[in-house]
């Protein structure tokens, strides 16, 4: 089959790899009718994130029909069309239990690296390299799918990919996001990062009864996104003298009621924190840039919480955790617990509360996937969302 | 989940729990085997050693005192000349015998600040060596200070040969010396009553142990063992239960001929919660080649801590999940890419 292999530093390959086989009585295996590229796809595309090994095949956001099932597999069959979270959980362990699905704790062979790196071990992820299991990913025309019965959503209303893909993690992730804020009734909330995570985040801190949110970009098109899609109010960074002053005029002098950073850990910033951070992660004394993660925290009303779900994978440096104390901030955070939200959003846009497939600016085939990397890298052609078919 | 703890079974659990915080105390100077810790405690010759530590703290503090506050009367009592140079540099010497008493008495570990008085000895030395070419020193003072402190460096060097030898090995009379032993704990999901079973069930565990070849059962109480050991060899021994306690613990130890002697315990303990039973594992391994083989092998006892704990979460995850979980990682062994294998694997 044709596969989306890591090669390297800002390098991916479409390659010729052998089909996936059934490993576990468990497992299906998908033929992916779509697929799309992450925002956190980009860390493994910058070599940011720690035990990528040359030929993984990328992506964890994919969908498709189940061409074969495992003998131990009881709720798909042949045929089905699913929607596959990009989390593994196994559905039986403690954590599962508590929908705790992203630190299910069988379904990382590679546990004892990631205890090595993170204390205690998360879930696997497909093709998120083998700190979380060395799993093959999506962006292909086949995979292999563990404990299918657990984590695939079956669609069988007639919409198209496009409008359940994102099921498979950036709409669960944005909206958890929100979640995780605690809205109440005449709540800011403040978004840092409008790529396709930021947009969800931003939607579902609507759809969770926020006031007002603002959205905090430096890309005209992506804060035009936001505008365009919700009634979010936004700011150019690269705009304002200083983010913290111009969120205080906003909010009466508060600050936001809860901050997301939907950014992660290549963050920007115009200045010298971005050229400091960016001299300490190329020195490796700091593995993460949390310009935004420090922002929120500053930028946080006395009292509220900073919720973080773009990505970090190492250790960071001048974290204001003064701030966060003094101030009684809560920070809330994790990987998305996909399985836990893919039904009820699914409903949201089965009652036409949102449209997931705004988000999308590009449609391409699986074969141009390193073309894709690159525009997306780059922000070309106002590029935030890739889908790819094979 | 099923509940798997009633009230009633508070009792025992609390038990096991008294019992297991006295064996994983730490061990107070260097690697003990959890028997020897136990042992009453120190022997006497070890509380010896201690004692005349400190008072080597002790002393070096008060001479460094001596020689930062006073080195003109120090200078004067040694016999040096009584220069600005002298001074400073008597000053010097004072900073690290303060250093060297504060670290002996101060650190959990104090042989190493020994030797560093062992060091100090040897500079002072050199210095009232070259003292003694001197014109202006008096001989007659350098003479009996340069044998005060060879006496001094022969109690150095005494102590702290006895405090190496007390915490690691080298006295070959001490059955823990050259233990190597491992400890790793994990909850799984399921009633101890279960877990016990399924352990209690030996020739089960090589399906997803992978550190066993394979287990057999030779009696009502022993069993043969076959493991895999470094650079691809094998290890075997016959191995007896010394303690069987349903659902609760297996305690065993090696036979005579093994070709590694070894022993272990696996405890298991009601989760609270609900979450099921905390499993335990302690093993201990004498590798072959006496106190070497066992430095040798403790440089390294992370590797076989890491697979004895891949061992156990595969343990959990066929008893959670029904069977060992493979990634195309995990199939094949050393690191290869994430994408399905060429051939077909053997699982």
């Amino acid at each position: 089959m044709r596969a989306n292999c890591w090669e390297g530093k800002q390098k991916v390959r479409v390659e010729d790899v052998p089909d996936p086989k059934i490993l576990n009585d468990r497992d299906a295996i998908v033929r992916v009718t779509s697929t799309a590229i992450c925002g956190s796809d980009l860390h493994l595309y910058n070599g940011f994130i720690p035990s990528m090994v040359k030929g993984d095949i990328l992506g964890h956001e994919f969908m498709g029909e189940v061409m074969e099932v495992g003998k131990g597999v009881k709720k798909l069959k042949v045929g089905d069309r699913v929607v596959v979270p990009f989390t593994i959980s196994c559905g039986a362990c403690w954590m599962c239990k508590q929908e705790l699905y992203s630190l299910c704790e069988n379904s990382n062979p590679n546990a004892w690296m990631a205890e090595k790196m993170f204390g205690h071990s998360p879930a696997g992820i497909y093709g998120y390299s083998h700190l979380t299991g060395g799993y093959a990913g999506g962006q292909s025309e086949f995979v292999r799918v563990p404990f299918a019965d657990v984590g695939p959503l079956k669609i069988e209303n007639g919409f198209t990919d496009e409008q359940v893909l994102f099921l498979s993690d950036i709409f669960p992730t944005g909206y958890m996001g929100a979640e995780m804020c605690d809205i109440k009734p005449g709540d800011v909330i403040a978004v840092w990062g409008c790529g396709p995570v930021g947009q969800f985040a931003i939607a579902s801190a609507f759809l969770l009864g926020a006031e007002r949110v603002i959205a905090i970009d430096r890309f005209p098109a992506r804060l035009r996104m936001a505008e365009r899609n919700t009634k979010a109010e936004t700011i150019n960074y690269e705009e304002v003298d200083s983010i913290l002053d111009t969120l205080k005029e906003m909010t009466g002098g508060r600050g936001p009621d809860a901050c997301i950073d939907a950014v992660g850990l290549e963050a920007h910033s115009p200045g010298l924190q971005h050229t400091y951070d960016r001299a300490k992660q190329m020195m490796r004394m700091e593995t993460d840039r949390p310009i935004a993660l420090r922002q929120a925290i500053m930028a946080c009303r006395n009292g509220g919480t900073v919720s973080v779900i773009g990505a970090y994978g190492g250790f960071i440096d001048k974290f204001p955790i003064g701030s966060l104390m003094q101030r009684s901030i809560t920070i809330r955070t994790g990987q998305c617990h996909v399985q836990r939200y893919m039904k009820p959003l699914l409903a949201r846009i089965e009652n036409g509360e949102i449209d997931p497939t705004f988000v999308i600016t590009h449609r391409l085939s699986l074969e141009d996937a390193p073309e894709a990397y690159d525009m997306f890298l780059h922000k070309e052609d106002e590029c935030t969302k890739v889908v790819l078919r094979p | 989940m099923d509940s798997y703890l009633t009230t009633d079974d508070a009792n025992p659990r609390v038990a096991a729990r008294t019992s297991r915080s006295a064996q994983t105390r730490p061990a107070r100077r260097g690697r003990r085997t959890t028997e020897g810790a136990d042992n009453a405690g120190e022997r006497p010759d070890a509380r010896q050693s201690d004692r005349l530590a400190r008072a080597l703290g002790w002393f070096s503090i008060g001479l460094g005192i001596a020689e930062v506050v006073a080195p003109q009367g120090v200078a004067r009592l040694v016999g040096l000349e009584e220069d600005d140079g002298n001074h400073r540099l008597l000053r010097g010497i004072g900073m690290r015998e303060i250093a060297s008493g504060i670290g002996i008495l101060s650190q959990r570990k104090p042989t190493p600040w020994v030797w560093s008085r062992v060091a100090g000895d040897a500079l002072d030395l050199a210095l009232l060596g070259s003292a003694l070419r001197s014109d202006k020193a008096q001989r007659g003072r350098i003479v009996a200070v340069t044998a005060a402190v060879l006496g001094v460096t022969a109690l150095d060097v005494y102590v702290g040969t006895r405090l190496y030898r007390n915490a690691d090995g080298g006295a070959t009379d001490d059955a823990g010396d050259n233990t190597v032993e491992i400890k790793t704990a994990l909850t799984v999901g399921r009633s101890p009553q279960e877990v016990y079973r399924f352990w209690r069930d030996f020739d089960n565990l090589p399906r997803f142990m992978n550190h066993l070849e394979a287990v057999r059962i030779t009696g009502e109480r022993t069993s043969h063992w076959k493991a895999k050991a470094p650079v691809g060899m094998t290890v075997e021994w016959d191995a007896e239960i010394i303690e069987d306690r349903p659902n609760e613990l297996i305690v065993w130890q090696s036979l005579e001929n093994a070709d590694i002697e070894n022993s272990g315990s696996v405890r298991f303990a009601p989760a609270p919660g609900n979450r099921g039973t905390e499993i335990m594992l302690e093993m201990r391994f004498h590798p072959p080649g006496g106190t070497i083989g066992a430095r040798f092998a403790r440089m390294f006892d992370e590797v076989p801590k890491m697979q004895m704990r891949n061992d156990l979460r595969r343990f959990k995850q066929v008893l959670e999940t029904g069977e060992v979980v493979h990634s195309d990682d995990s199939i094949e062994p050393g690191p290869n890419p994430a994408r399905p294998s060429e051939r077909i694997p053997a699982l």
